[in-house]
């Protein structure tokens, strides 16, 4: 996905010369072809997160596209007021795109772990919050960003992530995807967990119980139409996202039914990660597996749901 | 003081007896930087802010606003009598500077550190651009404890980034007290120096010396500039001069502010 997500940012600067690349410390690998055809609007500028946040902002003001990358945690939690005032308060076009969210980094441990950065990142006005599921929807999404006026935070995954998206779904920023129609149930996921969504879904059909799939690839803005039209018609909701339970996908779903139809938020279970630092490191399945975030788990919660 | 200093700082007063509060010391150190700045080095166009050839500047100690809007006043980007209603609810002039609010100012500061960065973005651009306008990023002395300002340092020396003029007013003083004493900025000189810059030091008040200084940009063609401007906290006021507890002042008494308008008679 990452590859896949560079890879764009190249292709983007081939047909429109206001894309520039803007990495931290990365591999001596990244976009190669990109440094080499043009070298001017590729900028490799160290360890120095906050600065290159504010660089960015200054190269968009100046009409500039800038597709910064490095870690997740370094982009949000270090450069977090940059972020915030040099991106989000001017409004500026910055792309973040962001290596390893969730726990993709587990051997690493806690300070590589991205598990706020959704909460932090959408907390902040005129920010988007994307997570593709895939390698495929990755691309289909970076090709569409040119012309989106705002920030945009983007959270990837690890690579290899089975492909579960497909051509005819598109992409349009904050239009969720229903990839199963729903029945009984709804599974609402988010980045590479609507893997494990997809997965559950298919086991409780097995066991004849009907569950759809949402995927919210765009978690700010939240597609409200899709969710005021689907949860009316299902009697169990779980969502599930490689975040912490606060301030999340499922928040943020918790919210907008509160606040618009609060007989729907008792359907509804959030699956995420409990309030804590990781306590193991291992690998990113076996720390989700620790968590409860699993296949398993989901189609728990939904017969739990449904009394069954 | 000559009358045009006194009637840039009678521009600030203005601002803070409206708003009844306002960055005193950190505004009046930054008068004579701005105005030999606007006066005799900036490109710009006040009645279009947004002209592409225009100088870009950063006032990245957002704080000194008010000397900001009074030489934006004083050069018609806003009316004077806007200076009254510094932060007022529906003003567009608040404690800090906002862009896209107050014509003529580039970059939204307030948070320390934050327009280094931006002003090495903005001086890229136009290199990529091949544009010949430049860059000025007004530094606070306090600021500077900031790691983003080295970080961007090293980020300007390395592009060789000769459309790049950072400025430090060094008025010695940041809000707890004494710089040598909260953090030490000295050799201050050096320290720019063994960062890629060319570093010239001068009176931030003496706009003839002032004015020499920038008749020789850009110094080196490779290199990025630092003026280092010593400069005096709450300037032309000698009850408040060289005093902490006047780098910010709230609840403003209509006797302190008649006592800052005697001083510019």
């Amino acid at each position: 996905m990452r590859k896949k997500a560079l890879d764009s940012v190249y292709e983007l600067a081939k047909v429109d010369d206001r894309v520039i690349f803007l990495g931290s410390d990365l591999g001596p690998d990244v976009l190669i072809n990109m440094k080499k055809e043009m070298p001017d609007r590729f900028f490799m500028e160290g360890v120095s997160e906050q600065h290159i946040i504010g660089m960015a902002a200054g190269l968009a003001m100046e009409g500039f596209i800038p597709y910064v990358n490095t870690i997740a945690t370094f982009i949000t939690r270090r450069g977090y007021e940059q972020v915030a005032l040099d991106l989000c308060l001017q409004d500026l076009p910055v792309r973040l795109i962001a290596n390893g969210g969730g726990v993709v980094y587990a051997p690493l441990g806690p300070t590589h772990l991205a598990v706020e950065d959704i909460a932090i990142m959408r907390a902040l006005p005129n920010m988007s919050v994307v997570a593709p599921c895939d390698a495929d929807e990755m691309i289909r999404f970076m090709l569409s960003t040119l012309n989106w006026q705002h920030p945009i935070y983007i959270r990837l995954a690890k690579g290899g992530d089975k492909v579960v998206s497909e051509e005819k779904y598109g992409f349009e920023m904050g239009k969720a995807i229903l990839m199963r129609e729903p029945g009984e149930g709804l599974i609402i996921s988010t980045g590479v967990m609507t893997q494990l969504a997809i997965k559950a879904a298919e086991k409780l059909s097995e066991e004849g119980i009907t569950c759809g799939v949402l995927h919210v690839h765009t978690i700010k803005p939240l597609d409200e139409i899709q969710l005021s039209k689907l949860l009316p018609n299902v009697r169990a909701v779980v969502t599930v996202e490689e975040h912490t339970r606060i301030g999340g996908l499922g928040s943020a779903v918790l919210e907008f039914t509160n606040d618009n139809m609060p007989e729907q938020s008792s359907k509804i279970t959030r699956i995420g990660i409990p309030d804590q630092f990781a306590k193991q490191y291992g690998s990113q399945e076996s720390l989700l597996n620790h968590w409860g975030i699993t296949a398993e788990n989901l189609i728990n919660s939904i017969k739990n749901k449904l009394n069954l | 003081m000559d009358q045009r200093s006194k009637h840039l700082r009678r521009l600030i007063v203005e601002g803070l007896d409206g708003g009844g509060r306002g960055h005193l010391g950190s505004s009046m150190s930054l008068v004579e930087i701005l105005r030999t700045l606007y006066d005799s080095f900036l490109n710009f166009k006040s009645d279009n802010s947004n002209w592409e050839n225009r100088d870009r500047l950063i006032l990245s100690k957002g704080h000194g606003c008010l000397a900001l809007y009074a030489i934006l006043a004083d050069k018609g980007f806003i009316k004077r009598e806007e200076l009254k209603t510094f932060c007022k609810a529906t003003a567009r002039i608040g404690g800090h500077p906002e862009r896209g609010k107050i014509p003529g100012v580039e970059a939204s500061t307030g948070a320390l550190g934050h327009g280094l960065p931006m002003g090495v973005g903005m001086a890229i651009a136009a290199k990529l651009r091949k544009q010949e306008h430049r860059v000025v990023v007004i530094c606070g002395d306090g600021e500077i404890n900031e790691g983003s300002v080295w970080e961007a340092a090293m980020s300007a020396s390395k592009h060789k980034l000769s459309n790049l003029i950072v400025f430090i007013d060094y008025n010695k003083l940041q809000s707890y007290g004494l710089t040598k004493e909260v953090l030490d900025l000295e050799p201050l000189a050096d320290k720019w120096k063994s960062f890629g810059f060319e570093v010239v030091e001068v009176d931030g008040h003496d706009v003839i010396a002032l004015e020499d200084v920038l008749k020789k940009l850009a110094i080196n063609k490779e290199k990025p500039t630092t003026i280092i401007c010593h400069t005096i906290k709450s300037k032309g006021f000698p009850f408040a001069e060289g005093r902490a507890e006047w780098h910010h002042k709230s609840n403003m008494k209509p006797e302190e502010i008649a006592q800052m308008y005697k001083c510019l008679e």
